[in-house]
């Protein structure tokens, strides 16, 4: 295979039956559902976070609360941000406050897009606690952040890339190599 | 908001005028406002995004709106704001553009913002400073960042309208053509939305070959050129042009081009009335009608302004922007 070809970490089938395993255990760890937020952190963690909450709501039988972060605003690379950066508006209306928030992204990466993400989080409110999962936890951090529940570890390289596309049959992650413009 | 369109190609350093931005650089900016408005709705209305950055407000005219709004759009996304107003200090004292310029090159700002009475001085800057350039109003020639918050609340109105999109909107500009930067910003972006745009006034507040130029239908009564239109954006008549012969006085101006509940009935039913500020109550417009919330969304503009300012300060601050 070329290396520029994509690797498929997960199919669409695969993809689906992580997030059900990830939801059984992120049920498994609440206690008291009326306490539970779920953010998910635009645009990949939104989607990942409607298929969870959906799957929470089914396990816990309850209705939790959904909101969408986005964390355009508060990166620390707006030198390298690149000329159209797509910013869609962070959409919070319940209360933060003493909230356990389920803080969800597709990948962690370096750990920069959970550090705005969680300081954005506190400009709305002071949640008890917050809890983070990921989709894919694809190494390479160069910020000590960690999940609390990850679908999937593996070690990708820096000269690679994680991400959860689209496809005809479904939702799937794919690694691809990165080539170097010369 | 305009998530349809992605071809959002912001590709400039400054923001000059309303002449060469396309419709996908006006919707993109459109859809980062919307972000920002939302900032600007919660409790805390501040975001890092520009930290580090600094941003002058350069104003050789008076313009307490204006120069608040960038300057708070600025705040807001933590860059530091300093306000000169060049108007009351150092030019009394004689000092020229390039003196003024050299002043400015070695504080090494990010973004200057500028308002001049002169049309064309943005441009000198823009050729001549490193950092961008934002036109806030220069003479009679643009004032870019009030049409796209002009752009911004027809665009949040157009459901109430039954519209999609601009294609085809009847947009009647108001009163004092001639000596307006806002019309002609207005006609431009408005253009390139789709809308069709009408310029309403008298013929000594009217510009010469205004309709190749601006690609409008010009009226010389009021009734005429808002019958059945879906915004009436009134002017300000400015003090100063009153003294002069432009007009026979301010209660005849009223008479004829004022504009009264009367004269908006002629437009359409579900039409919005606009004003850029500070607005002449009885002059080009009756009270009754600027504070009729169920019509008039002059207050709506000044909050748009906020977050189109903040749009385009983050736009020009994406280093991608600056080649």
């Amino acid at each position: 295979m070329s290396k520029d070809q994509p690797i498929v970490v997960l199919s669409p089938q695969e993809t689906l039956v992580t997030l059900d395993t990830l939801a059984d255990r992120l049920a498994q760890s609440i206690a008291r559902p009326e306490k539970r937020v779920v953010v998910g952190i635009r645009r990949g963690g939104a989607l990942v976070a409607r298929m969870l909450r959906e799957r929470l709501n089914r396990l816990l039988d309850h209705n939790l609360p959904l909101g969408f972060l986005d964390i355009s605003f508060y990166r620390d690379d707006l030198d390298t941000v690149g000329p159209n950066p797509v910013v869609a508006p962070t959409d919070l209306e319940m209360d933060l406050d003493d909230k356990r928030i389920i803080l969800i992204d597709d990948v962690l990466f370096t750990g920069r897009t959970i550090r705005a993400g969680l300081n954005a989080l506190f400009d709305y409110g002071r949640p008890e606690r917050v809890d983070l999962v990921v989709l894919v936890d694809r190494g390479c951090r160069q910020l000590p952040i960690q999940p609390d529940f990850a679908g999937v570890v593996l070690e990708a390289g820096r000269n690679e890339t994680v991400k959860l596309v689209e496809s005809p049959e479904g939702w799937m992650v794919v690694l691809k190599h990165i080539t170097k413009a010369s | 908001m305009a998530t349809a369109m992605k071809a959002n190609l912001w590709n400039r350093k400054h923001l000059l005028s309303m002449r060469d931005i396309g419709r996908g650089e006006i919707l993109s900016i459109l859809d980062t406002a919307a972000s920002f408005r939302e900032v600007n709705h919660r409790d805390i209305k501040k975001v890092p995004t520009l930290r580090g950055k600094t941003i002058i407000n350069l104003f050789y005219e008076n313009s307490t709106r204006t120069r608040t709004s960038f300057e708070l759009a600025g705040k807001r996304m933590s860059a530091d704001v300093i306000n000169m107003s060049v108007a009351s200090s150092s030019v009394k004292k004689g000092e020229t553009l390039i003196d003024t310029l050299a002043t400015l090159q070695a504080m090494n700002p990010d973004v200057v913002v500028v308002r001049h009475s002169e049309s064309g001085a943005q441009e000198f800057l823009a050729r001549n400073l490193n950092a961008a350039i934002i036109n806030a109003g220069d003479g009679r020639h643009a004032h870019p960042t009030q049409a796209l918050l002009d752009i911004l609340t027809i665009h949040d109105h157009l459901p109430i309208m039954g519209r999609e999109d601009f294609q085809g909107l009847k947009v009647a500009i108001c009163g004092d053509i001639l000596h307006s930067r806002v019309a002609r910003s207005n006609a431009q972006g408005l253009a390139t939305m789709g809308a069709q745009v009408r310029f309403v006034g008298p013929p000594t507040l009217m510009p010469s070959k205004v309709e190749e130029a601006f690609n409008v239908k010009v009226f010389h009564h009021m009734e005429e050129g808002i019958e059945g239109v879906n915004v009436v954006m009134m002017l300000r008549l400015q003090q100063e042009r009153m003294a002069k012969a432009y007009i026979p006085s301010v209660r005849e101006y009223f008479h004829y081009w004022g504009l009264t509940r009367k004269r908006l009935a002629l437009a359409s039913e579900t039409a919005i009335v606009m004003h850029p500020g500070p607005m002449n109550r009885g002059v080009e417009i009756a009270s009754e009608v600027a504070d009729d919330l169920e019509r008039s969304v002059i207050l709506e503009q000044v909050a748009n302004g906020l977050a189109i300012r903040m749009a385009v300060l983050y736009r020009l601050c994406t280093p991608g922007s600056r080649s």
